[in-house]
């Protein structure tokens, strides 16, 4: 091993130094949240770049306790995330799996169309008055049946298997006697785990997120997922003070509080599960991607 | 750190569109917005970013980036490594700095994935966001917030014209077949890869 002599590697510097610079513009906004909603929001207003608490305490969450709608939101996104990722990633890997096998009749044409659908499909208001027409209006299901399958989810699935479960396998399997069902659920979903990781990873972030289907197909409060609700919070400036308690003349600000606390109760579950599930991120871009 | 940095990065991709638009807002307000707390600082007139129909693009692109840089840089940097590091090697050993190999090795490598992506892409020229621009948009900054998804909303479920509303869709993913299919060609003739 020759000894390199000890070089000040100037562009190494300067991408570090770009890098943090371009970490604190990711992180600073959600960092502010979370130290606004710790603060007095009325001095909040008045800080110019925050860094720490202003006035530390917890008026901002005590006031969101109360705060019903937040909460019932908050219920109704779990529930639309549990339903859709069990009827998603079960139909996804099944329809992966048939359209893996070779000897499935049509299979061109299907995934042609299934394909299309990426490029070109009816529109807005064509597919509301289709999910309309089947009484899925207004109703819990409404955002869980449309847009079940995601083309995209499909597609890596599909590659997945293809690349993972060899023909052989599955005959094998035939000659010592399994039916279909029985190979899907004892033999491809246990070698599938790293699939199944990646497809309830994004299928439930971007169901977490959705709120055009809740807008457009669901008509009572009560049913609104949260980000229904914090868009009344955050963009319509909508929030009714109906909490009560000592907020006394500074009520303008504690609505802003109220802004802060709200984004930090939604983005929390998120933040914290981040670090656990991070490494599958980057690995899951390229699940789809033939095996050499 | 590369990975803390990565990691850092693709954070916001996850954030819903909601919470970035209460970002936006929040911090686009006057008086009390950051934005507009630097702009003071400095003795700058403060801005109405929301309300300034020249501000809309601006900030819905910046946001954009902010965004998805991090998650969407997660392919090409897969492609990026899949360059095999016998070509960079080879290009130390004839003395290439680092701007020639990024010329001559890295972008001619991610050049099939970007194409493949640009051209994934090029269905949301027409599909423009309609999530985001209907959380920013107010009647003011019509003039440059409009886009044909928000308008085909405004037209079938405010006022109730369907048919109009779903002619203006079916046209919308008209235009945007006809664009994918001719940039496919395009991207077939000059730089021989292509969707198909």
């Amino acid at each position: 091993m020759r000894s390199k002599p000890f070089k000040i590697d100037f562009f190494i510097i300067l991408l570090n130094g770009i890098f943090i610079l371009l970490s604190i513009t990711f992180l600073y906004p959600i960092y502010f949240q979370f130290i606004a909603s710790f603060s007095n929001p009325a001095k909040v207003a008045a800080t110019p770049f925050l860094i720490f608490p202003v006035d530390p305490g917890i008026g901002v969450y005590r006031l969101l306790l109360n705060y019903a709608i937040v909460w019932i939101g908050y219920r109704n996104s779990l529930i639309y995330l549990v339903l859709s990722l069990i009827f998603s990633v079960s139909t996804t890997l099944m329809g992966a799996f048939a359209l893996s096998r070779r000897r499935l009749a049509g299979r061109k044409i299907v995934l042609f169309f299934i394909i299309m659908t990426m490029f070109i499909n009816g529109g807005m208001i064509p597919t509301f008055l289709v999910v309309k027409s089947l009484g899925l209006y207004n109703k819990i299901w409404a955002l869980v049946f449309p847009g079940m399958i995601g083309v995209w989810n499909l597609l890596i699935s599909r590659t997945y298997i293809a690349s993972n479960i060899p023909d052989e396998l599955y005959e094998a399997a035939i000659i010592d006697g399994s039916g279909e069902v029985r190979f899907f659920t004892q033999i491809l979903l246990p070698l599938s785990k790293a699939l199944i990781a990646v497809l309830i990873l994004y299928y439930g972030s971007s169901r977490w997120n959705a709120f055009f289907d809740a807008l457009i197909y669901l008509r009572d409060r009560n049913l609104y997922p949260l980000q229904l609700i914090l868009r009344e919070i955050l963009i319509q400036d909508r929030i009714a003070m109906e909490m009560g308690g000592d907020i006394g003349s500074s009520e303008f600000f504690w609505k802003e509080g109220i802004k802060y606390g709200v984004t930090v109760v939604s983005i929390a579950p998120l933040l914290m599960l981040f670090p656990f599930v991070q490494r599958y991120f980057v690995k899951g871009v390229m699940i789809g991607s033939l095996k050499e | 750190m590369r990975n803390i940095y990565q990691s850092f990065s693709y954070i916001p991709h996850f954030l819903s569109i909601v919470v970035v638009c209460g970002f936006i807002v929040m911090f686009t307000t006057t008086d009390t917005g950051l934005f507009n707390k630097i702009l003071m600082t400095f003795g700058l007139p403060q801005q109405q970013f929301l309300s300034d129909p020249s501000w809309f693009r601006t900030v819905y692109v910046s946001s954009g980036v902010w965004q998805g840089a991090g998650w969407s840089s997660i392919i090409y940097f897969s492609s990026l490594s899949a360059i095999s590091h016998s070509l960079y090697e080879a290009a130390d050993i004839d003395g290439a700095n680092r701007f020639q190999k990024i010329r001559y090795i890295s972008l001619p490598g991610m050049a099939p994935t970007i194409i493949t992506i640009m051209l994934l892409n090029m269905g949301n020229l027409f599909a423009v966001g309609f999530e985001k621009v209907f959380l920013l948009y107010s009647p003011i900054t019509y003039v440059t917030s409009d886009v044909l998804s928000t308008y085909v909303y405004r037209s079938g479920f405010m006022n109730q014209e369907y048919s109009f509303a779903s002619a203006v869709g079916f046209f919308n993913s008209i235009i945007r077949l006809i664009l994918l299919v001719l940039f496919n060609y395009l991207a077939k003739k000059v730089v021989h890869e292509s969707l198909w």
